[in-house]
Parts: structure tokens; C-alpha cells; sequence
């Protein structure tokens, strides 16, 4: 595999950061203690790279309507300066990819999707446009992303912005974008994250990439920021339990075994679009096994690839899991028999050879006070 | 880069071990190791009175992001095990070589064990 190294691969040596290959890119994965980074993120800030992420531009009079065709979502019906959540199947309705898309105006939107998947949702998006009058653009070569979560992510960014432009950070409602100018660099930023945080993501060119890093850093120091690897990401999305594609996603997983059933626009679009016959028949079916979340009773966690058992018996497989260092227990994501996918229900997971009683609970794990 | 203790034996599984000829000897789990698994949340440790074997698995180490066994570097009886351990396993993330033990042994026999300046070498810590 291709090893890619981010803009801010020489800021994460100098913070001594140890690397980890993730989609083909070499990621911090800790700066210094995995659950420092993810508890300064729950009570302070942390400051991610996410350019291993990808970014693709579709543009064009048809670009709303394409979108509609080859994301299972519809986009065409995003107001402009907002964002939404979608998914790119296949025609048997298995997940490509679970994807953001950012709606500039008519004519313009901008896909991010997961950076292992990036160079192959560029290509469908890319043969799936044949038919339109669109352009589509892979710019994730040159485009940096840089994440601030946590409660003091807004604070750090008024630091960092002219006083004339904060509103544009204040008023930023979850999942909309403004275009602001952040310690003189010209950004995209969104109110969006993977972290169950306030937060902000910020894409820019690469070549601004180091210097905003460091005046993000800089600016957050009084207020507690530290980098944080992809080690705390992980455990910050588990506990909001969010997907993370190659765990709970792939192309063998339909969306509604997911839970994400309401993301497939089967009734508001009209057309057709990739993946539609698939998918309302796996909606008519309903799935077998569904994705739950599992709280463990004693202290050891279930991994990825552990059996879920009743009475012994395998009906399941955890997908992701670990100690929960927030909330002080393990916990899982896993695909569960929909018979034993009921709130409160009882069951074992397999921990290398010991059954350890989980119990079914609802997701998310964690839910931030607002 | 993580340390390793001049005055201690290793395993090629990552354990220390100090002897020093009187008594039982003390293992634990090289910083080395400690840093590579990341966070420790929870540790499996044999009973006291149980044989442990070399080179077999004797416990389970479990971080954040993994969980890793934990092998004996040598063969003999338990005589003690640091509960301090079991209940703040982040003390051996802290100190690995000092309040981070794990067990007690007698020794009856020693596995392959390698110097401090081998272990080092092999596993790119710092003397």
C-alpha cells in the first residue's frame, strides 16, 4: 500500500508523536497518553489532522441532481452553507463509504469521504457522472483538514478570528459551514466532528496547513488544548456511537442493517440512484442481524471479531470495542440476531474463550450536556 | 525512547526480571512494551501458590487499544502478586520497572533471558 504522509507529518514528528498506517497514511496515533488526549477532548480541546480524509469537488448545473443519483441520500435538498451525512452504495446496495457533503449552492458541493476510501469514491462519483453535466475533482492531495474539538473548541477559534467575523463562529449551528479567516488563513469551517463534542473541522490548502496547526496549538494552550492521534479519535467516536467504515460499515452491511435506514432517501427521491432497487428490497426484508450497543458488567472489553453469545450460543460479533474511559465501563458496537437486539437484553461476549455478560444498551454511550 | 533498566534480565516477550539470589524474584513488563500497548485498563495475574512455566502464557495485559498475554520469563511458584496493579494498572504506564511490578517467583528455571544491552538493541529501547 501507497504510504501518504500529511502536510503536518513533520509538526506530529516534532510533538513525538508515535505513527500508525491508516488507509494507507502514516497517522498519529498517541502523542503521549491515549486518554489524556481523549479526556482533554471531553473537558478542554484537541487538536486533530484529519488530511488523510478525502475531498471531492462536484460542480456543474447538475451537480445536486448527480448527487442524488450516486449518494443514497438527497442532497439536492441541503440549504446552502449546510452539510449532511450520507452514504455511497454500490448497485447491491453494500456501503462504498459513509460520506459528508457540503452544499455551497446549486452548483457546487463538496463530498469528504473516509481516507482509505477516498481514490474509490473519486472513481464511482467520477463514472457515475458520465450522464451529467457535473465536474468532479479529487483535490484530497492538496487539501489539509485540521479538527478542533472539545467545549473550548469556540473559544480558541474567537482567539483566532477578527472580531468582525464572530459571528460567523458563534452562530455556526451543528453540521453548517462558513467560509472565515482563521490566524490569516482563508478556511472552510464547519461545525462538525467524530468526537460526541462541540467542535470544528477547518479545511484549507496544504501550504497553510503547518501555520494553522501551530496557531491553533498556540492559541489553545491557556485553555488546555493538546494534539490528539488517532487512538483517542477512535475511543471518542465509540462512545458516541458513531460508525467507523471497516468496522461497522462495508460493502456487506446494508444501511438499514446499520441502523441508518432514515439516511436512504427511498421515499423523498423520485429518480433512481445507485443502490435503489437493492435497498428497498433489504428495507422490505428488514435485516437479520442489526448494529446495537453493548455495555460490559465487568472490566474487560470486548475487541473486534469477538463471538456475542446467548446461553452459549454465537448470535452476534462485536465490531468495536474497549474500555469506555469516559464513562469507567466497557463498551461495544456490535451486529446482533434483530431477536436478541432488544434494549436491556442480556448476553455474553466471547473474551478469548470466557463468556462475559454485556447487556444491549442504547446508543450513544455518551451524550455531552448542552 | 522508551527506557530499559540496566540492571534487570528480559524476556524476548518483553517481561523483566530481577533477581538478586536471595528470595523470590520480581517481573514485570518492559516500558518498552508498556508504551506500545498504549493505556493499561486491566491486568490478569496469576494466583499466588500457581506455577507459572517459561515462555508460557501466565495473565493477560489489556490497554485501551488491545489486549497482549503476558508470559512468564521464568519457571516457578507465585509467592506474591501487586494488587496495587490490579487496581490502578495505569501505575505500570508510570513505572514500569519500580512500583509497576507484577509478581513474586521462585525460580526453579529460567527461560532464555537476554541482557538489558540485547533486550535494548533488539527492541529499540534506551539504555
Amino acid at each position: 500500500m501507497t504510504e501518504n504522509y500529511t502536510a503536518l507529518y513533520e509538526e506530529h514528528k516534532k510533538l513525538g508523536a508515535s505513527f500508525t498506517d491508516f488507509g494507507g497514511w502514516q497517522m498519529p496515533l498517541k502523542y503521549s497518553s491515549e486518554l489524556a488526549e481523549h479526556h482533554a477532548v471531553r473537558n478542554a480541546a484537541g487538536l486533530f489532522d484529519l488530511s488523510h480524509m478525502g475531498e471531492v469537488w462536484v460542480t456543474g448545473p447538475q451537480a445536486g441532481a448527480f448527487l442524488d443519483y450516486a449518494l443514497v441520500g438527497k442532497l439536492s435538498a441541503i440549504a446552502d452553507g449546510k452539510a449532511k451525512y450520507s452514504l455511497i452504495c454500490n448497485e447491491d446496495g453494500g456501503i462504498i463509504d459513509d460520506l459528508i457533503t457540503y452544499r455551497f449552492g446549486d452548483e457546487k458541493y463538496l463530498v469528504v469521504p473516509n481516507a482509505g476510501n477516498a481514490p474509490t469514491v473519486a472513481a464511482a462519483l467520477a463514472e457515475r457522472a458520465a450522464a451529467f453535466d457535473v465536474t468532479v475533482e479529487d483535490a484530497s492531495a492538496a487539501t489539509s483538514l485540521v479538527a478542533v474539538q472539545g467545549p473550548k473548541a469556540e473559544a480558541i477559534l474567537l482567539k483566532l478570528t477578527d472580531e468582525s467575523q464572530h459571528a460567523l463562529v458563534t452562530d455556526l449551528k451543528y453540521y453548517a459551514f462558513n467560509e472565515v479567516t482563521v490566524a490569516g488563513h482563508d478556511v472552510i469551517l464547519a461545525r462538525t466532528g467524530y468526537t460526541g463534542e462541540d467542535g470544528f473541522e477547518l479545511f484549507l490548502p496544504n501550504e497553510g496547513a503547518a501555520s494553522l496547526w501551530e496557531s491553533v496549538a498556540q492559541a489553545g494552550e491557556e485553555f488546555g488544548i493538546v494534539p490528539c492521534g488517532l487512538a483517542s479519535r477512535d475511543s471518542l467516536r465509540l462512545e458516541a456511537g458513531m460508525p467507523l467504515y471497516g468496522n461497522e460499515l462495508s460493502l456487506e452491511r446494508s444501511p438499514f442493517d446499520a441502523g441508518l435506514g432514515p439516511v436512504v432517501a427511498l421515499k423523498s427521491k423520485e429518480g433512481d440512484f445507485v443502490g435503489r432497487a437493492a435497498l428497498e428490497a433489504a428495507k422490505e426484508a428488514g435485516p437479520k442481524r442489526k448494529l446495537v450497543g453493548l455495555k460490559g458488567h465487568g472490566r474487560r472489553a470486548g475487541r473486534g471479531g469477538y463471538p456475542v453469545l446467548k446461553d452459549g450460543n454465537v448470535v452476534g460479533e462485536v465490531t468495536s470495542g474497549q474500555p469506555s474511559p469516559t464513562l469507567g465501563y466497557p463498551v461495544a458496537l456490535a451486529y446482533v440476531d434483530v431477536e436478541h437486539a432488544e434494549l436491556g437484553t442480556a448476553l455474553d461476549v466471547d473474551l478469548r474463550g470466557k463468556a462475559e455478560p454485556f447487556e444491549v444498551v442504547a446508543l450513544p454511550f455518551y451524550k455531552r450536556q448542552k | 525512547m522508551a527506557k530499559v533498566a540496566a540492571e534487570l534480565k528480559y524476556s524476548a516477550e518483553h517481561e523483566w526480571i530481577a533477581a538478586d539470589g536471595s528470595g523470590p524474584s520480581v517481573v514485570g513488563v518492559s516500558a518498552v512494551a508498556a508504551e506500545a500497548l498504549g493505556d493499561i485498563v486491566y491486568v490478569d495475574l496469576p494466583e499466588v501458590g500457581a506455577t507459572v512455566t517459561a515462555g508460557e502464557t501466565c495473565g493477560e495485559i489489556e490497554s485501551t487499544k488491545s489486549v497482549s498475554d503476558l508470559y512468564s520469563p521464568v519457571t516457578g511458584e507465585v509467592t506474591e502478586v501487586n494488587d496495587d496493579v490490579v487496581s490502578d494498572p495505569a501505575v505500570i504506564n508510570n513505572d514500569p520497572y519500580g512500583a509497576g511490578w507484577l509478581f513474586k517467583v521462585t525460580v526453579t528455571e529460567e527461560g532464555p533471558l537476554l541482557s538489558a544491552q540485547e533486550y535494548a538493541e533488539a527492541n529499540g529501547g534506551e539504555l
